[in-house]
Parts: structure tokens; C-alpha cells; sequence
């Protein structure tokens, strides 16, 4: 379980993230949606421990993010971040060894992670010879090498090709376990609609609705003025359709 | 008109220039680069005192003239030292040639540093590979690449900037032609010859820096 209290974030003057709390559950997909500027990859920094929040306290299964040992949270970059002088195996290897784990484990984990994502006649090339789908497989493997319990997705279709995005569906799911939090922020409504058990939709820094995805995108399609989904949402929606 | 002929004698000794000139290039190289690396360190660092240091010292050596640097080490520190310590030739020619390398090479690498995409730092640091091993597996090996196509344009200009120790008496390349050149009254061929053996020399770095850079290379 992943808990947010009053998590505030600011920049100069702006508060980018205004006291956001939320909860999120192992073995679930929440999806944080929201328009550009809502501080969903602020959010996703401060989970990931690249930003520091102002005030507030994030805790996973209890102990706080700060004292998670590195590599407890992964994170699968916007632009993936892959290491261009390394080729795909070593992009992988790299992050365990540093922690000194035996070579041939990490290398057959790393060769098993290569294989369950298709990508075992890659393990030579480098970064530069992929691509955009396969340069996201090989960022999503390389967080998964040290078992995140809390896995970060950031806008994972925003460099992809449209017709790409039911395979990132695809991996996303596959990456699922019951002691996993996964965290998606996306602005792709079919994505979230075909992943996420949760939804949190964030605007201005906070979070205007928080709802099973089920309830979130239900509520879509019916009446808008009945349901209760804010307004912000619903435009946010409408714009999408 | 021209007289090759009367200098083939004299080639020998030209020729033995370039054991001069490749000396002080590639002595002042090995002096400055280090000390390229501690500047671009400093610029690069959190400390503002340090910065600054190190921004002052690149604009010094980078205001001035070259030969004007090599004139006031050579003819300034025995007047300096109070006549106690008379520098030779080659000192001062190290001296200066590597101080004002280091001010470009320090200027070529922390550009070569500051281009590598802050993602890197951030990639590594969420996969939580140490500092030190970020920078020598990820950032460094990026930041070569980056640095060795104008660390080589550096090297040859150094070489060519050699020839300024001519000036202070040491017998380079330069300074041997035109020692034919005054001993034969035939100013075109020794100096057409010093030219040629400056321009293989330069092509010769490039080649191989080239092939380096292939080898550096990955898709």
C-alpha cells in the first residue's frame, strides 16, 4: 500500500502540488490523469525521490520512501533514459552490479526479462538500433530488475506511434503482482481505460476526483451533470472523446 | 628560381624538429590536460568559490595573448625571483603551453560534461547507482565522445602554437628553417618544407583521432 498525506510541492511562488493525499493499492493500476501542468510528473518526481515535496509524508507499506533502499522504486521514464554507450543487456545489468549482486544471477535475470519481452535477439544492440517500442521494453525491464515494489510509468505512450498503445496495455498488465503498486500517470484515456483500477484525476495540483476506474469512466459516458465527477474532469474527458 | 637542391644538406636537421616540436605538444599536452580536468571539475562543482576560481583562471589565460604568456614566464621570472632562479627555454615553454591548454581543454570538457542529458543523473539515480559509478560508468564514457573531437582540434592547435618557442631561441621546426634560410639566402624552400612536415604532423593526429572516434562510436 502506497500512502500520500498532504503532499505539497511548490517552485518559487507556485505550488505546483497543493496538500495531495491518496492511497493505492498493491496488485492495482492507478492511473493519475489530468491536463497538462496538473503536476502529475511533479508527483511522479517526488514518488520517485528525484524531487524533494515541501511538507507531506509518503509511505510505502508503512515505511517511509526516504529510507527504501535505492532501487525500491522504479520509475520507466517519458523519454526512457536508456544508457546510449551500453548495449541493451548491460543497460540492465548495470543497476544490480553496482549493488554488487553476483554477475551470473543478474545476467540470467537479466536475459529472462530480455525473453519475457520479446527482446532476446536485442541483447547485443544498442539503444540507438531500437525502436520506440522496444526502447520502452527495454526501460520497463531495466525497472524491473531489482523487484520494485513500487513501480512508476511516466506518460508511457506520449513517444509512441498511436497504434502502439494496446501493446503498452499489453506490458503494463504483464508487469502486474500482487505485491506491486503501479502508479501510470497518462494522458491516454484508452490506456488508463484498459489498465487502471483506479483513477485520480488531478488539476491545478490537486486531485479533483479519486474513483475505482470502473466508476471514473462509467460515468463518462452517462450524465454528466448527475454524476458525480467534477466538472474539470468531465471537459477534460469530453475534449479526449 | 627555386633551389631545392641546396637544401637537401640541410634537410636532416630540419627534419630533427619535429623530435622538438612533438616534445613540447605532447609534454604540455599530458601537463594541461590534467589540469583541464581540475577546472572543468571546479566549474562544474557546487562551490562557488571554486567556480569562480576556475571561470577566472580560463579568463585570464583565454584574454591574452600567447606569446604574451610566454614572454612574461620567460623574461619575468628571473626579474621575479630576484635573479635567483633564471628558467630555461624548456620550462618555460611547458609551463606556458600547458597552462593555456588547460584553460581551452578545461572550457572543451566541462561543455562535453554539461551536454550529457540530466535524464542520466536522474535514470541513475532512481536505479540507485552510487555517485561515483554514475559518473565513471554512464557519464564519463558519454561525455569522451562528446569531448574528443575538440580535445583533438586543441591538441593540433598546440602543435602549431609550438612554434612560438621559436621566438625565445629553442630550435623547433620552425626556428631550424629559418636558420637555412638565413644560412643559404633561400627563404621559400626551408620554410615550404617546415610547412609540409607541420601539415603531416596534423593530418597524422586526425587520422588516428578519427579512427578513436569510430571506435567510441555506438549507434
Amino acid at each position: 500500500m502506497l500512502s500520500v498525506k498532504n503532499l505539497t510541492k511548490r517552485s518559487g511562488s507556485l505550488t505546483i502540488l497543493d496538500k495531495i493525499s491518496f492511497q493505492a493499492k498493491a496488485g492495482d493500476i492507478t492511473a493519475v490523469m489530468g491536463p497538462s501542468g496538473a503536476g502529475k510528473t511533479t508527483l511522479l518526481r517526488c514518488l520517485a525521490q528525484l524531487d524533494h515535496p515541501d511538507e507531506g509524508t509518503l509511505a510505502l507499506n508503512d515505511q517511509n520512501l526516504s529510507v527504501l533502499s535505492h532501487g525500491e522504486i522504479g520509475l520507466v521514464f517519458q523519454a526512457f533514459h536508456l544508457f546510449p554507450h551500453l548495449p541493451v543487456l548491460k543497460n540492465l545489468m548495470i543497476a544490480p552490479l553496482s549493488q554488487h549482486m553476483p554477475w551470473e544471477q543478474v545476467e540470467k535475470k537479466a536475459r529472462d526479462l530480455l525473453s519475457q519481452f520479446s527482446l532476446q535477439h536485442k541483447s547485443e544492440a544498442y539503444c540507438g538500433e531500437l525502436s520506440g517500442g522496444q526502447k520502452q521494453r527495454v526501460a520497463i525491464a531495466r525497472a524491473l530488475m531489482l523487484d520494485p515494489p513500487l513501480l512508476l510509468f511516466d506518460e508511457p505512450t506520449s513517444a509512441l506511434d498511436p497504434e502502439m498503445v494496446k501493446d503498452v496495455g499489453e506490458v503494463i498488465r504483464a508487469v502486474k503482482s500482487p505485491k506491486r503498486v503501479i502508479i501510470l500517470v497518462t494522458h491516454e484515456i484508452r490506456l488508463a481505460r484498459s489498465v487502471a483500477d483506479h483513477v485520480l484525476f488531478l488539476d491545478s495540483g490537486k486531485i479533483l476526483d479519486n474513483l475505482p476506474a470502473k466508476e471514473f469512466f462509467d460515468k463518462e459516458n452517462s450524465d454528466f451533470l448527475k454524476s458525480g465527477l467534477s466538472e474539470r474532469a468531465q471537459r477534460f474527458l469530453e475534449n479526449l472523446a | 628560381m627555386l633551389h631545392f637542391e641546396a637544401i637537401y644538406p640541410s634537410l636532416p636537421f630540419i627534419v630533427a624538429g619535429i623530435g622538438v616540436t612533438l616534445k613540447f605538444t605532447i609534454i604540455s599536452l599530458l601537463c594541461g590536460l590534467p589540469l583541464g580536468v581540475i577546472l572543468a571539475i571546479a566549474k562544474i562543482s557546487n562551490v562557488y568559490s571554486l567556480q569562480k576560481l576556475a571561470q577566472a583562471y580560463t579568463a585570464v589565460f583565454r584574454g591574452t595573448p600567447l606569446l604574451l604568456q610566454l614572454g612574461l614566464v620567460y623574461y619575468a621570472t628571473p626579474q621575479l625571483t630576484g635573479n635567483m632562479y633564471v628558467i630555461s627555454v624548456f620550462q618555460a615553454g611547458i609551463i606556458t603551453f600547458s597552462l593555456n591548454s588547460a584553460a581551452y581543454s578545461s572550457e572543451i570538457i566541462r561543455a562535453g560534461i554539461r551536454a550529457i542529458d540530466p535524464g542520466q543523473w536522474d535514470a541513475a539515480k532512481v536505479l540507485g547507482i552510487p555517485t561515483y559509478q554514475t559518473w565513471f560508468k554512464i557519464i564519463l564514457p558519454q561525455a569522451v565522445r562528446n569531448i574528443l573531437p575538440a580535445l583533438v582540434n586543441e591538441m593540433v592547435d598546440l602543435l602549431k602554437e609550438t612554434a612560438l618557442i621559436s621566438i625565445i631561441g629553442e630550435a623547433d621546426l620552425l626556428r631550424r628553417a629559418q636558420i637555412v634560410a638565413a644560412e643559404k639566402f633561400l627563404y621559400f624552400e626551408p620554410v615550404i618544407v617546415a610547412a609540409s612536415l607541420y601539415f603531416m604532423m596534423v593530418m597524422m593526429i586526425s587520422f588516428f583521432a578519427k579512427k578513436l572516434e569510430k571506435k567510441l562510436s555506438y549507434a
